[in-house]
């Protein structure tokens, strides 16, 4: 492996800022989702470069720990998608920027 | 050989990327992304982590992605996406952020001569990858399992709410 760290960084910051695109600028629900998954991976990323960079197991544990959130979060985003699209019928996030109490 | 490759994969992984959050239609973008985290499985691999580029594959392409179609299928986005991805407006955050990338990379090629060394060889066997997790982290592996549980009960509670409302309101 002959790759220098910081090209690492570079592709992982690269992903990391095209999901943080895709999670401000995008309106549908779904494709915010996606960009949230994006950034878990761009960090997973550096987490197993860093694994390999320093010979330590740490980060590589560390990415199975994020996975296994990451499996938690998308279940209960997605029902709150599929709620929200079953009160209002649409997954615009302009149609959710009013509260009821 | 294997420093070609791993650049062929960040190419197909930014390729993809960029692809995924371009797509007006989540259907496309999940297929995108699909191959994205194909590369970034490889990408694992070549860095020495054969376990968890198994788990991308299976757990977040497998899994994670499958359950984002069934979602999309199910809640039927036809009229959403005729609607165009981003207005003109909207172009200002992405610009923001795409500077902020140029100079990141900037400060990390010319003032971090500590990372332009090389990653070693390094290859975590799933042996000695389980015995660290149990071993050291076995009280995380034990709350990780337990918020599985929450969020599955959660799922639950919210996708059984709606049937209750909308059974009220068609009674």
């Amino acid at each position: 492996m002959i790759v220098p760290l910081n090209h690492i960084l570079l592709v992982a910051a690269a992903l990391f800022f095209m999901g943080l695109s895709c999670t401000l600028v995008r309106r549908n629900l779904v494709m915010i989702l996606i960009g949230v998954e994006i950034m878990l991976n761009a960090a997973g990323l550096v987490l197993v470069a860093g694994s390999a960079f320093w010979q330590q197991l740490d980060g590589q544990l560390m990415v199975m720990l994020i996975m296994a959130v990451t499996a938690a979060e998308v279940a209960v985003a997605l029902a709150m998608v599929v709620y929200l699209h079953g009160r209002t019928g649409t997954i615009d996030v302009n149609t959710f920027k009013d509260m009821q109490g | 050989m294997a420093s070609l490759l791993f650049y062929l994969l960040a190419a197909t992984a930014l390729l993809a990327t960029l692809l995924c959050i371009t797509r007006r239609s989540p259907v496309h973008a999940v297929i995108f992304l699909i191959n994205a985290f194909f590369a970034l499985a490889l990408m694992f691999y070549l860095l020495g982590a054969p376990l968890i580029a198994a788990w991308e594959v299976i757990v977040y392409a497998g899994a994670i992605m499958v359950l984002f179609l069934f979602v999309i299928m199910t809640l039927d986005l036809s009229p959403d996406s005729q609607r165009p991805a981003l207005s003109r407006g909207q172009w200002a955050p992405v610009l923001l952020l795409f500077l902020l990338l140029l100079v990141s990379a900037g400060l990390i090629l010319t003032f971090d001569p500590a990372s332009q060394a090389s990653v070693p060889l390094f290859y975590a066997s799933p042996r000695s990858f389980g015995a660290a997790l149990f071993d050291r982290y076995g009280l995380a592996v034990e709350i990780v399992s337990f918020q599985l549980l929450f969020a599955a009960v959660g799922a639950y509670y919210l996708g059984r709410r709606r049937k209750a409302r909308q059974a009220e309101e068609s009674s």
